[in-house]
């Protein structure tokens, strides 16, 4: 008896299932069959990074939603690490060198002896992802779009390179044939720059430069027409490795292998997918649960548990970026420059990155971060002694306190830097030094309109090269912030803005940070370290200052079982 | 009953209008624009983004543009995002909607009959253990259950995920989270809404006629008890539907909590009144079907 029950049972569900109408059946099969395959999939111990590795799929977190994808509107991060896979500029980065540059849509090129007239040849098979041929003609119409004063790209200025370029974009010019571009034949772009740029070419990897498809953006809409559809997965074309697949807003962006592309055998990965993880702890944790193949970054706090725990995954790696404090100079108190130096000198550097930050960052002792070619001036040193005597040739003593007040992000390691400044300044100056908190958009606007006294801050390069730094602290520039300006700094850019010979450049522009340091209008406090997590599959990512990975050299392969 | 629920719909536009204009201003009284970031640009750019936005005009030629664009069913474009916030808002709303239909579900199946046998089983210790629990739901935020979800449980079980939003199995630990509290409130209305209506007469009286225990409260008590957890339900679940912040970062859900602060913090003035008027207007209809439900429940507010 007790062998026939359930055999008769089943029988009757057979049965049953047997009359099922068509939308069970649908239900049945679109519900809880995938059911039993994820959940089968899920026991056999795959994990999803073992799954994309094996489909050759990088997954990488990506901070935020992107902006969008018009490489002509965005200015963010994560934005540009999509279109890096998607659209290609005339030249790419190395994928493990720094100042070497590679073909890209540009198969060669070549300049005068004073680097102001450069001559791209365009790859002879490069092409748009939709077939259409890529020619100089599109490089035109996208410098043209990048600098239409209609349009209103924020990064437009990044094209001011060339000559008669900042006219048209500010409106004084109304022929784009006066700015230094041509085409003398669809695959030789001329460039004519406004002073010797020998770093041109790092410039072109910007995506500032990138082309964007003309015959595209024309479909759906006009040349100074932001905000139309083309971007989307469905019209878009790109000249990159990648092309764009999917785009669900807020989920994920999915990129594939471009078959069109002009060196497509060299890609060696199917595809790529981006998610906008906001909360660095979630993202942690989906890296750790073998969701990620990397991090967008990694909390502070949380490296000292990845390194002992996580060590083979931790990458921290130098980054081009400087993070340092700004005095408003015209602040009565810290219009003195001993009042500056006291408070400068008085910073231990080391003593907050060992401390707080914990991410292996270096004590900065200019705002350029020095490369081999570049030496930083060493103007910035923790001297306390020195310090407080500079304080008491600026009158403030026991019986007269210094007091300031520090302006502050709402970041929780803001918070915590900004009381490591507040303890130092107390402990050797005497100083009396409180911190205000504000928002973000707070914060931009009191900075932006001098409404404080110090204020922590910070600056990434948005290419490989010192003036990307010092170019800020010119007079009514909007990032100086600081009320400083010096017409002998300004000078001495100018002239080395006109030197054609690289290293005498770049020995003048030294000359410029030591004069704006011995100035003073900031305290450099350290050079940034990108600390992010990355899986052991990942094979071709090589530690760069911008950490512009050049996704075509990337590879995965499964680490082999121990 | 038709004429109630007109004049409610009307009171609901003027409360939404409301909204809108108190919103409108008060995010542009804030200090910033959308176009300030930690790289300032060319002031010729930032004039021309405002010209393109309108925010060079005036505040009531503003609010005259923007009330054109909803005449004709578009909401703007987000200057953060560059893109429509009715796109936006599509895009965003359906992970929101199945998160909170999960969410309320689960508060109402653990809620009610927590609620109910604590209040059958008064000064017993299901009854005090119930309300501890429920005490605990109402207290621990989300943002330390969300992440003991995450780490302790789906590290433990195979098809859950830290966080992700691709199959329906994703849906399970951020519906719990956001669940757990409105049950925990749900538990503590329907006990108290029980207790009232068990000790009324006519529950009285059907004990002294000898109708069985069961059938006392199933068809006599419930319906009574729970008009105050009908009366939470309505608006609990608009409140679950537009979305957790905490929640959605902690989990990685695109869904529309995270505009609600995003767009705030980024003076997305475009997203931020289409956000307010997409929640005030479920929260209105919420209201409604709530006070819709308690007539149809107590026949004494039909009149």
């Amino acid at each position: 008896m007790t062998d026939q029950f359930p055999r008769k049972k089943k029988l009757h569900i057979l049965h049953k299932t047997a009359n099922f109408p068509c939308m069970c059946k649908a239900l049945l099969i679109s519900i809880v069959i995938p059911t039993f395959a994820i959940v089968l999939s899920a026991c056999k111990g795959d994990s999803p990074i073992d799954r994309y590795t094996q489909k050759k799929i990088l997954v990488l977190g990506n901070s935020a939603e992107p902006q969008g994808l018009d490489p002509q509107i965005v200015t963010g991060v994560p934005e540009n690490n999509i279109i890096r896979s998607i659209f290609e500029g005339l030249c790419v980065e190395h994928p493990s060198k720094e100042g070497v540059h590679m073909p890209g849509a540009a198969a060669s090129w070549d300049s005068s002896d004073d680097f102001t007239e450069w001559t791209f040849h365009l790859q002879p098979n490069g092409q748009w992802s939709d077939g259409t041929p890529l020619t100089a003609d599109d490089f035109l119409f996208s410098f043209q779009r990048m600098l239409h004063p209609n349009f209103g790209a924020e990064y437009a200025s990044m094209l001011y390179y060339i000559e008669g370029a900042e006219a048209y974009n500010k409106g004084q010019a109304e022929d784009f044939s006066h700015v230094g571009v041509s085409a003398p034949d669809p695959y030789t772009l001329n460039i004519r720059l406004k002073a010797p740029t020998p770093f041109l070419p790092e410039l072109t990897k910007h995506y500032s430069w990138f082309p964007v498809p003309k015959h595209i953006i024309l479909k759906h809409g006009t040349i100074d027409q932001r905000n139309t559809p083309w971007t989307e997965p469905e019209h878009i074309a790109s000249n990159g490795a990648f092309t764009l697949k999917t785009w669900r807003f807020n989920d994920y962006i999915a990129v594939e292998k471009n078959p069109r592309y002009w060196d497509h055998a060299t890609v060696k990965l199917n595809g790529i997918r981006f998610l906008p993880i906001s909360n660095q702890y979630t993202e942690a944790r989906m890296f750790f649960n073998q969701q990620l193949h990397t991090t967008y970054s990694l909390a502070p706090e949380m490296i000292e548990y990845a390194s002992n725990q996580y060590q083979p995954y931790l990458r921290q790696e130098t980054y081009l970026g400087t993070s340092f404090i700004r005095f408003n100079v015209t602040d009565p108190k810290l219009m003195d420059l001993k009042v500056r130096q006291a408070l400068a000198l008085s910073i231990d550097s080391q003593a907050i990155i060992d401390h707080v930050l914990k991410g292996g960052q270096t004590p900065a002792y200019g705002i350029v971060p020095p490369t081999a070619d570049y030496h930083t001036p060493k103007v910035v040193t923790f001297d306390p002694e020195r310090a407080r005597k500079l304080l008491a040739e600026a009158g403030y003593g026991n019986s007269k306190k210094l007091r300031l007040t520090l302006l502050s992000t709402d970041k929780e390691v803001s918070k915590r830097i900004s009381e490591a400044y507040q303890d130092m300044w107390k402990k050797h100056l005497g100083a009396e030094v409180s911190i205000e908190q504000r928002e973000w958009k707070t914060y931009l606007a009191r900075m932006a309109e001098l409404d404080y006294q110090l204020v922590i801050s910070g600056w990434i390069g948005d290419y490989p090269d010192p003036t990307t730094f010092l170019e800020m602290w010119k007079k009514g520039d909007g990032n100086n912030r600081t009320g400083w300006s010096n017409e002998a700094y300004e000078a001495l850019l100018a002239q080395a803005e006109q030197i054609k010979d690289p290293a005498q450049r770049l020995r003048t522009l030294e000359k410029a940070e030591a004069l704006f340091l011995s100035e003073m209008p900031i305290i450099p406090i350290y050079w940034y370290t990108s600390n992010y997590l990355l899986h052991t599959s990942v094979k071709g990512w090589h530690p760069l200052l911008l950490n512009n990975h050049p996704y075509k050299f990337v590879d995965l392969v499964q680490p082999t079982q121990p | 009953m038709l004429h109630t629920i007109i004049s409610r719909l009307l009171q609901g536009i003027a409360v939404v209008f409301c909204l809108l204009l108190i919103t409108f201003v008060l995010v542009r009284l804030m200090p910033g624009d959308p176009f300030s970031g930690e790289k300032a640009h060319s002031a010729h750019i930032i004039q021309k983004n405002k010209e393109r936005f309108h925010l060079d005009q005036s505040y009531v030629r503003q609010f005259s543009v923007y009330l054109g664009f909803l005449a004709r069913g578009e909401m703007g474009d987000s200057p953060v995002k560059e893109q429509p916030v009715t796109k936006i808002i599509k895009h965003s709303f359906p992970a929101s909607l199945i998160l909170g239909i999960a969410g309320i579900s689960i508060a109402i199946l653990i809620g009610i009959p927590a609620g109910i046998l604590s209040a059958l089983k008064k000064n017993s210790y299901i009854d005090y253990g119930t309300m501890v629990v429920a005490m605990a739901g109402i207290s621990i935020p989300s943002f330390v259950i969300a992440p003991l979800l995450a780490g302790q449980v789906a590290t433990r079980i195979p098809f859950l995920k830290i966080a992700g939003w691709g199959d329906p199995f994703d849906w399970i630990l951020p519906a719990i989270t956001l669940g757990l509290g409105t049950a925990a409130y749900l538990a503590r209305i329907t006990r108290g809404g029980m207790l009232e209506v068990l000790n009324q007469d006519y529950i009285r009286t059907a004990h002294a006629k000898g109708v069985r225990p069961l059938i006392v409260v199933t068809k006599h008590a419930i319906r009574g008890g729970i008009i105050p957890a009908i009366a939470y339900v309505g608006p609990a679940f608009a409140a679950l539907i537009t979305g957790s912040f905490i929640i959605e970062t902690i989990f990685q859900i695109p869904g529309m909590g995270q505009h609600f602060v995003n767009a705030t913090k980024d003076r997305d003035y475009f997203l931020l009144q289409g956000v307010v008027i997409l929640f005030g207007t479920l929260i209105v209809f919420a209201n409604l079907a709530a006070d819709i439900a308690l007539v149809m429940l107590n026949p004494r507010l039909r009149n």
